[in-house]
């Protein structure tokens, strides 16, 4: 379903992903680990198509497109959602509203009649209620004033309202205690229906205790250097990046 | 992206057409003659005309302000034309159905429905086009309720005693430049006067076109809002698109009696000229109301046309207890300059203000606040609470704020607050991200950011603001 071939991306000319090559098929859950500075949030960036983040070599599609090719609301439209690291405020535009014009510019793609304001709402809190945010999330700004728990939780209820076909989590999971950690991994677990699937990013094995992955990878330098299953992040979680050699040592410690 | 911001930002404008309507228009140029000739022409009485005279003489000796932060040519007011009529208004239409069939067409494009039935909405309008009223709908409904709702020229004429004493009494003659110019070339406007403890039974409306080529527009607006009474009313304004920049100079007078209450709003869509400053309206408008004891005035205002906005609707709370307040969204792109604001002069007793200022700047326009808010010796207890915000897009723009708080009573607490911020591309991004285009998205931001402005217009206006907004901003990003 996804299939990142030969990636290379920078930044402002500094190249920060090179050669990445990484597959996703339906229903799979990657996890993505990696030291600090190692591309993991970039990755997502490159490819939810983010200005300033340029791809210099190699392809990525997303069931059989050309997802490179696409305008970031064609990528979101196409199936691909990013949960934030750190969501962005937007004062005066209720969570509702906003939400709505969401699922309904991405319904109108798939050529589905937009739901109508009594559809949405109750679709709506049921989502709020599964991650656990109060209704009145729905009526406050998008993310104005909420912590940063309830920002990531509310990234998640956006995740369940859009239904994507593939969804990058950006550490969602940083930041959490136990409880809100377990709301995350719910919001997720309810997801997995054999056809979505899921590329988290994490600092931390403790996640993958509640998200089950079925690839853990780790990134450093740009590339994936290390594949394997939900182990090796015990092994990560043990003994650190010392196999990547001094260097990662030292900054993680 | 401010390159795009700037390329799309040159989106057309919607009400730029022209009609085809044959109008007698005076040669251009100003002295005491024209002004005798508008006078005539409109078949006023004598103390109309001296009233008419003495400010012109007025305006002789004052100078054009120049303290705005705005910046334009110095206007040659001999060339500029002062009375134009379509001709068809000669003998002024009994009903609708002698009205100029192009002229309803015109208003039918601005999506002005004039037609009675089907104003089932229930809004009443007088339709100003060029410089004379041309129709004015529901009168009968209004007149059951003893409500006046009709053009200036004809309250001139039919209740002179009302005109003579509130015109003038709030905006005097010689206030200032353009003020003292609109009392002495007025062509036409609204007047509107509601009976004691009466609450207009609709929404009253005015729409203004320019249409004519090197017109002024100087309307007039006077309402009264007699003791206990309740109005609401709108103020709509369009002009074609022209290379020339072309001047609009009015005056709106709102008298509130005791206990009364009058809400005045305003969309104003004034041509705003071409992305590089070619052509345009030049707006320099006089508000002010007077608000006697308990009374209320309410001023929101929508502002995105225009090349050049110079606006201050204020309020006098002479009576205690009175309350002001200013609502207003002003949106400048291209190469607009809008310097707009109020002022709230506390006179009386615990009297009360409050100003909500939304500033939205793109492409390469300024965009300035100007408020004054002033605590008299006598205004014991009084509040005023000002909340002003700027919202830049892009980054060729500029947003300033000049207030001026001026408190002569120790009781009187005066409140200001003030942000800056930017559309910015983590906005813009999440939403695109969710699956919304970047217009959808700024739009969306951009009224989120005047959403509690927008909430003080009547129900069907806030809708048609929004979407002028939307309009405005079409293509804002890329």
């Amino acid at each position: 379903m996804l299939k990142i071939n030969n990636l290379h991306a920078s930044v402002e000319d500094k190249s920060i992903i090179h050669g990445l090559e990484m597959e996703v098929k339906p229903g799979e859950v990657h996890a993505i680990m990696g030291p600090n500075g190692a591309g993991k949030s970039t990755l997502g960036y490159v490819l939810s198509g983010r200005d300033g983040y340029e791809v210099t070599e190699g392809s990525v599609e997303l069931d059989g497109a050309d997802l490179l090719d696409m305008e970031v609301e064609e990528r979101a439209q196409a199936g691909l959602f990013l949960a934030f690291q750190y969501p962005v405020e937007i004062p005066g535009v209720s969570n509702m509203e906003f939400m709505k014009e969401s699922v309904n510019a991405i319904r109108e793609h798939q050529g589905k009649e937009p739901l109508s304001a009594a559809e949405f709402l109750k679709k709506a809190k049921a989502a709020a209620k599964q991650v656990q945010l109060p209704l009145d999330f729905l009526k406050r700004g998008v993310n104005e004033g909420f912590s940063g728990g309830e920002k990531k939780r509310n990234e998640i209820m956006q995740m369940i309202l859009i239904e994507p076909r593939v969804a990058i989590l950006d550490e969602s999971d940083s930041g959490l205690d136990v409880d809100a950690l377990q709301v995350v991994a719910d919001g997720v677990n309810s997801q997995r229906d054999g056809e979505r699937s899921f590329i988290v990013v994490t600092h931390y094995q403790r996640l993958l205790d509640y998200i089950k992955p079925d690839f853990v990878h780790i990134l450093a330098d740009g590339k994936i250097v290390k594949s394997g299953d939900a182990s090796l992040a015990h092994e990560v979680e043990k003994s650190g990046y010392s196999f990547l050699g001094k260097k990662y040592e030292e900054a993680e410690a | 992206m401010s390159e795009q911001i700037e390329q799309a930002l040159s989106r057309k404008y919607d009400a730029g057409f022209y009609s085809e309507i044959e109008s007698e228009t005076f040669e251009n140029g100003l002295d005491e003659s024209v002004i005798r000739r508008i006078s005539a022409m409109k078949n006023e009485p004598d103390w109309m005309l001296q009233w008419r005279l003495k400010a012109y003489h007025a305006w002789l000796k004052m100078d054009e302000p120049e303290w705005a932060h705005v910046d334009y040519p110095k206007i040659d007011f001999q060339e500029i034309a002062y009375y134009s009529a379509p001709k068809s208004m000669k003998d002024k239409p009994q009903s609708l159905d002698e009205v100029d069939p192009e002229l309803l067409r015109t208003y039918e494009k601005l999506g002005i429905p004039l037609h009675e039935q089907e104003m089932l909405a229930g809004v009443a309008v007088d339709a100003v086009f060029d410089s004379v009223s041309v129709v004015t709908t529901f009168r009968s409904k209004l007149e059951e309720a003893g409500v006046i709702f009709c053009p200036i020229s004809e309250a001139i004429q039919k209740y002179p005693e009302l005109v003579k004493k509130y015109m003038g009494s709030v905006v005097p003659r010689s206030d200032n430049f353009y003020a003292a110019l609109n009392s002495a070339v007025f062509t036409d406007g609204s007047f509107v006067y509601i009976p004691k403890g009466v609450r207009c039974p609709m929404e009253l409306s005015t729409y203004f076109r320019i249409n004519e080529q090197n017109t002024g527009q100087f309307e007039r607006t006077l309402i009264v809002a007699d003791e206990g009474s309740y109005v609401s009313y709108l103020e709509g304004c369009t002009a074609p698109q022209r290379d020339e920049n072309q001047l609009h100079a009015a005056v709106v007078e709102l008298v509130a009696m005791d206990d009364s209450q009058i809400k005045y709003s305003t969309v104003q869509n004034w041509y705003p000229g071409d992305e590089n400053g070619k052509g345009g309206i030049y707006n320099f408008v006089t508000k002010r109301g007077l608000a006697h004891t308990n009374a209320k005035i309410s001023w929101t205002q929508v502002e995105t046309g225009s090349a050049v906005t110079w606006k201050y609707p204020s309020c006098i709370l002479k009576g205690d207890n009175s309350v002001g307040e200013f609502y207003s969204v002003a949106l400048t792109r291209g190469r607009q300059q809008a310097d707009t604001g109020t002022k709230m002069i506390h006179i009386g007793k615990n009297t009360r203000s409050t100003i909500i200022s939304k500033g939205i700047s793109a492409g390469r326009s300024n965009n300035a606040y100007r408020g004054l808010v002033q605590m008299g010796p006598k205004a014991d207890g009084a509040r005023n609470f000002t909340e002003c915000d700027s919202l830049l897009i892009g980054d060729q723009c500029g947003a300033h704020t000049f207030p001026y708080i001026e408190s002569r009573n120790p009781s009187a607490i005066v409140e200001h607050e003030a942000t800056t911020s930017k559309v910015s591309d983590d906005q813009l991004f999440l939403c695109q991200q969710r699956g919304m285009d970047a217009e959808k998205a700024v739009s969306m931001i951009v009224n989120g950011f005047c959403k509690e402005v927008f909430k003080e217009l009547p129900m069907e206006f806030a809708v048609e603001a929004g979407k002028l907004l939307e309009i405005s901003l079409e293509g804002s990003v890329g």
